[in-house]
């Protein structure tokens, strides 16, 4: 299944792009995504701390992926 | 009304998405871009946001602040991009009944926004950039 991931903020500096897609095996989770993420990019893991959003909805690591999901990495927010 | 725009946030606007006849009081907060920053001299900040999602989540504060409070009307504005010290980077506005709620509820519309709302800040200073990453 395919997969649009989204970075924001230093993730996107550590990345270099704001926005890829990636390829995930079924019945794949929100963790098996972060491991991928981590192995091509490991820069990545200079992120420290970060959330989550799938969907536009904050979301657990363990929660299932489908075909079409948007994964959007959330570094410390800091709005206001 | 809920907006995050990259222009010049537009305060009457959203000051006037607040207004109600059966409202006693508008309470309104708006935040500027600061001169210092934890023992630094800002030049700028830069603000960027996850728009679909930020808006999302300032609806939820919102109804949030309706549960515990008599949140009639409503205006919620944040900028993003790059921001020069004194320029308005938030604006909300909110209107109840009472001006005491009207306060409450205003506060916890900033203070959560800033712990849950997909926006970002880097401070640009004399020395460097950095990307904030507390909600103080």
């Amino acid at each position: 299944m395919k997969i649009t991931v989204k970075f924001f903020a230093l993730g996107k500096d550590l990345i270099g792009q704001d926005e890829l897609e990636m390829e995930l095996s079924e019945s794949g989770v929100v963790a098996d995504l972060i491991a991928q993420l981590e192995e091509k990019f490991p820069p990545f893991k200079e992120l420290g701390s970060y959330l989550i959003a799938v969907n536009l909805e904050y979301a657990e690591h363990t929660d299932a992926l489908k075909d079409g999901d948007e994964v959007a990495i959330i570094p410390p927010v800091s709005g206001g | 009304m809920i907006e995050i725009t990259d222009q010049s946030i537009d305060i009457q606007k959203i000051i006037d998405a607040a207004q109600s006849p059966d409202c006693g009081g508008v309470s309104v907060f708006i935040g500027t871009v600061r001169n210092f920053s934890r023992g630094k001299d800002i030049l700028r900040l830069e603000y960027s946001a996850y728009p679909a999602m930020a808006i999302k989540m300032i609806q939820r504060i919102i109804d949030e602040a309706a549960e515990k409070w008599d949140v009639r009307k409503f205006g919620v504005s944040h900028r993003t991009g790059v921001l020069g010290i004194g320029e308005v980077a938030v604006v909300i506005a909110v209107a109840t009944a009472h001006r005491k709620e009207a306060f409450q509820a205003c506060q916890y519309i900033i203070d959560r926004l800033k712990e849950i709302v997909p926006i970002w800040k880097k401070e640009v200073a004399v020395d460097g950039e950095t990307w904030i990453d507390d909600h103080a």
